[in-house]
């Protein structure tokens, strides 16, 4: 007979009062021992960036806190109004920088366009697209990527990515994430504040980040906390409910695109379990009636977990020395 | 040419994943996910070179472990494609 609980969204209910508390305490010490006044937060009109500004704010005041907003001309059309909303919200001063331009002048959309033409030849720039996965569930096929065209008349056409034009457009849409964390940095150093990073505990654990982009930071306050807990956090800290019901979406290819189908194999909801219990010894019998999956099911989504904490093996690695320095 | 699939699918695991060395560690049946070896983008790395180099269309439904995971069961799949081809 198993010691270990039946597997059930409850196990993650968080005290979000004494957990924002302890974040807030840990923000104000890393801050201070590193000699920044305050903290910069990118704010997408998501609820991670929202969480972690209303953290910042609570931790060091909202006269110490600088929003940016940064959309470019694939952000979704309600990104710019959920993102001015929060930081309105939260009575902090921002900066609206639109990224098209410089996007444009370091040939990040012309790159994505010539690779996504070596696959679909007759591809235009006015067309919308998307890069999505296989399901994890239901086979045990690679998970490898594929594009997805939509014409302006609607209709679609879905081809598998061959290796390098998989890793062109990637290359060229991470301009994206590091484009915003240049931005951010240079806010910092401007204002000498430190930077917030916010990704929640599925993305950092998953590598669902972009090295030396959405990857870096100089905190990151939520990095502990599964999706689930960073809405309860999202509940009482009083974030919008509007930002609160918008589903996670990744605002960076110009179809909406989930997070399941770009990255993870489940809705956040259930990833949230499935990673608790792989990392709390359930086995996949066990976690299967939890999650209303097979054990089966349960055993690939496991797999795909190993195998993007391998992937992210890489995105967390310091720059390798060949002796202690 | 007495090249066997499998050796030439050997020698390009071990030049393009390994940078040419250890390939004597490489067993045949060793699989390429549990050695981490290769990921779901080296796979599409494998992909190519077995299409360019046997003349094959690998579909996507057969884009699984059990053709691709090891070099034997990637010299099965590909004599089987090729069979295949030839008796179309």
């Amino acid at each position: 007979m198993s010691a270990r609980p039946p597997l059930t969204a409850s196990l993650l209910k968080l005290d979000a009062a004494r957990e924002a508390d302890r974040i807030c305490d840990w923000i104000r010490a890393t801050a201070h021992d590193v000699k920044r006044r305050g903290a910069v937060v990118a704010f997408s009109g998501g609820i991670d960036s929202s969480v972690v500004g209303s953290l910042c704010v609570r931790a060091l005041g909202k006269e110490n806190v600088a929003g940016l907003l940064m959309p470019e001309e694939d952000s979704s059309p309600e990104t710019l109004g959920l993102s001015t909303s929060i930081v309105e919200h939260l009575g902090i001063s921002y900066r609206l920088e639109n990224l098209t331009p410089i996007l444009a002048a370091v040939g990040c959309y012309r790159r994505r366009d010539e690779a996504i033409r070596s696959v679909v030849p007759d591809y235009q720039p006015g067309w919308k697209h998307k890069i999505v996965l296989p399901g994890v569930l239901d086979t045990d096929s690679y998970r490898v990527y594929s594009i997805v065209v939509q014409t302006p008349e609607g209709q679609t056409r879905k081809e598998r990515l061959p290796v390098g034009a998989y890793l062109a457009i990637v290359a060229a849409t991470n301009f994206k994430q590091r484009t915003r964390k240049m931005m951010e940095y240079h806010e910092a150093d401007r204002l000498n504040y430190v930077v917030a990073g916010t990704p929640n505990r599925l993305e950092y654990d998953q590598g669902f980040f972009v090295k030396l982009g959405d990857g870096s930071a100089d905190l990151k306050p939520i990095a502990h906390l599964y999706k689930t807990q960073v809405y309860q956090m999202a509940e009482f800290l009083g974030v919008p409910a509007e930002i609160r019901r918008r589903p996670p979406t990744t605002d960076t290819y110009s179809l909406p695109q989930s997070q399941e189908e770009f990255y993870f194999s489940l809705p956040y909801d259930r990833m949230d379990l499935c990673l608790f219990a792989r990392d709390n010894g359930y086995s996949a019998e066990e976690a299967a009636s939890g999650l209303g999956l097979t054990a089966e099911q349960v055993e690939r989504v496991y797999r795909d977990i190993e195998g993007k904490r391998r992937f992210a093996r890489y995105l967390h690695l310091e720059p390798q020395l060949l002796e202690p320095a | 040419m007495n090249e066997t699939v499998e050796s030439q699918v050997r020698a390009y695991v071990v030049d393009h994943f390994l940078f040419g060395q250890g390939g004597d560690k490489l067993g045949s049946e060793d699989s390429f996910l549990e050695k981490g070896l290769i990921d779901s983008t080296g796979v599409l790395e494998v992909v190519m070179f077995l299409e360019e180099r046997f003349g094959i269309k690998v579909q996507d439904e057969e884009l699984v472990p059990d053709n691709l995971d090891s070099l034997a069961r990637i010299a099965r799949f590909v004599e089987h494609k090729v069979q295949q081809k030839a008796t179309a």
